[in-house]
């Protein structure tokens, strides 16, 4: 395999972006990320959206995309897996890189949630579960994740003044960035004191509602020497699944895509999770980013509910997880999110991070999932 | 086509069949053609336990449009006592006064309604035991 290196980031601000379509937060983050590149070329595009059909009625949006930007012939296809689509849409673009299909690609995460009503919304994000044995009964996506958490705090005694850690945290990060769709820090009484979405739930444990896009142009080592900006080489990549039907794993607290995605691109990059200095973890509900972090190796197994509440994982502690905000504040249009955690590591080894900088990072992590982690992506990057 | 999507999964709902490996063991709701334990191939029916417990649940008060009218609700993952997994709504009882661990029986209900054609789909609910 060749090496490959992120060359160039594009993410805009996430949010109700009603003044904007679909193709043009396509082409909006796609540009940013070819003109911070400084390539004269894209061999080929890769677009990652979960359900741009149900929120938009628009499919085909790879080849929308390419069109808008002017960049047709060139191939352009869409990957899906449901939250992880970014996650699963870079390692599709790092393959046709690393194999040499391809020496320059785009690699694009899209999703404009806001047109559709937000019953059709939780519907939609519900198509993550099995249709016929999870939502039939009447599940929802958050309920998926209320049930984990019903499960950790019962095994491990973690309170939900333990989860609301995890969005405090990750909303005073948010409030150091200009890019985050909320800016505002919140305290634990706001997390435990707005409405319960599904028990023990609370609407401030869960990620917001979104449009947005964010993108990345991978290239050869080669290709990277004429690149702008410092290249990041991509240096590990792991993927998995898992039953893609929660009531059917053999523990309800465990996240096991996220450990073997991870291992995998630990052993890629001959890494170990002690080597890992800055990361951005998929807290699409506070309980994710808390199975996460002990599925990645950062905290023993059990111990993930002390990280927020200890500084551990807030800026300034041993491993500081989701300094961009996560998608608690940065903001969860759920096809980008998998491309904008690699556009904040990538600003972040560039050491471009303004007042959320993690000082002197130079290897980093980025790990993405899809449903109730019945998909789980997980990529390293080194400066 | 709706009312094809609900009558074709109504053995594994109607019946609550699930499958066996022969290899193996596991269970599973559905049944299915390949064991995810041994990737066995050869399966066999059977009738899931009709009493279990609760392991997880949650109090669902957001719902898709389907379920609007009913929040708030119970949603759990039942361990029946055969060992089969399902998930499904535990009612006749207050949201409030469930508890992981709580013993439950599977009765035959009215799940939902489909959309603009209405079509009844039915299934299993858990009650307290
Ligand atoms: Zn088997």
């Amino acid at each position: 395999m060749r090496d490959v290196a992120v060359v160039g980031i594009g993410v805009m601000r996430f949010g109700e972006l009603w003044e904007t379509p679909l193709r043009d937060l396509c082409v909006n983050a796609s540009l940013q990320a070819v003109e911070d590149a400084g390539v004269d070329r894209v061999d080929s595009i890769v677009v990652g959206s979960m359900a741009c059909g149900l929120f938009t009625e628009q499919e085909h949006v790879a080849a929308l995309a390419a069109d808008y930007l002017g960049l047709g012939p060139v191939p352009a296809t869409r990957v899906e897996a449901a939250c992880a689509s970014g996650g699963a849409a870079l390692r599709a673009g790092f393959a046709e890189v690393a194999s040499g299909l391809s020496d320059v690609v785009l690699v694009l995460g899209v999703e404009k949630m806001t047109d559709v009503s937000g019953d059709a919304t939780t519907a939609g994000l519900a198509t993550a579960a099995e249709q016929e044995y999870e939502t039939f009964y009447g599940a929802t996506f958050p309920g998926m994740s209320a049930m984990i958490a019903r499960a950790y705090m019962e095994r491990y005694h973690a309170a939900p003044e333990h989860l609301a850690a995890v969005a405090v945290k990750n909303h005073a990060h948010g409030a150091l960035n200009p890019l985050a769709q909320f800016q505002n820090t919140i305290t634990v009484d706001d997390v435990l004191q707005s409405v319960l979405v599904a028990d023990p739930l609370h609407m401030l444990d869960c990620s917001p509602v979104s449009d947005g896009a964010a993108a990345v142009v991978l290239c050869s080592a080669e290709t990277a020497r004429r690149a702008r900006k410092r290249p990041i080489r991509i240096t590990g990549v792991g993927f998995a699944t898992d039953t893609i039907s929660l009531y059917r794993r053999p523990d309800l607290t465990r996240m096991a895509a996220v450990e073997r995605a991870a291992k995998a691109a630990y052993a890629m990059a001959r890494r170990a999770p002690g080597d890992i200095q800055v990361a951005e973890v998929h807290d699409g509900f506070t309980i994710m980013e808390i199975c996460s972090i002990e599925e990645l190796g950062f905290v023993p197994r059990g111990q993930g509910k002390d990280a927020a509440p200890s500084g551990l994982t807030a800026l300034g502690g041993r491993i500081p997880v989701n300094p961009g905000g996560g998608l608690k504040a940065r903001g969860h249009p759920v096809g980008a999110t998998g491309v904008a955690q690699a556009c904040e590591i990538v600003t972040q080894l560039r050491g471009e991070a303004g007042k959320r900088q993690v000082p002197g990072a130079r290897i980093g992590l980025t790990q993405n999932m899809g449903g109730s982690a019945g998909s789980a992506s997980v990529h390293i990057f080194e400066a | 086509m709706i009312t094809a999507r609900v009558w074709r999964e109504k053995k594994p709902r109607y019946l609550n069949q699930i499958g066996r490996c022969k290899g193996c063991g596991r269970l599973f709701f559905p049944p299915r053609r390949v064991c995810d334990g041994c990737r066995g191939r050869e399966i066999e029916t059977r009738a899931m336990s009709e009493t279990g417990r609760v392991l997880t649940y949650t109090i669902i008060r957001v719902a898709p449009p389907a379920f609007a009218q009913e929040v708030p609700y119970a949603v759990a993952v039942l361990e029946m006592d055969d060992g089969a997994r399902m998930l499904t709504q535990v009612t006749d009882v207050a949201p409030e006064d469930i508890r992981t661990g709580m013993r439950v029986r599977l009765e035959f209900r009215k799940i939902r309604q489909h959309g603009r054609t209405g079509v009844i789909a039915y299934g299993h609910k858990a009650v307290p035991e």
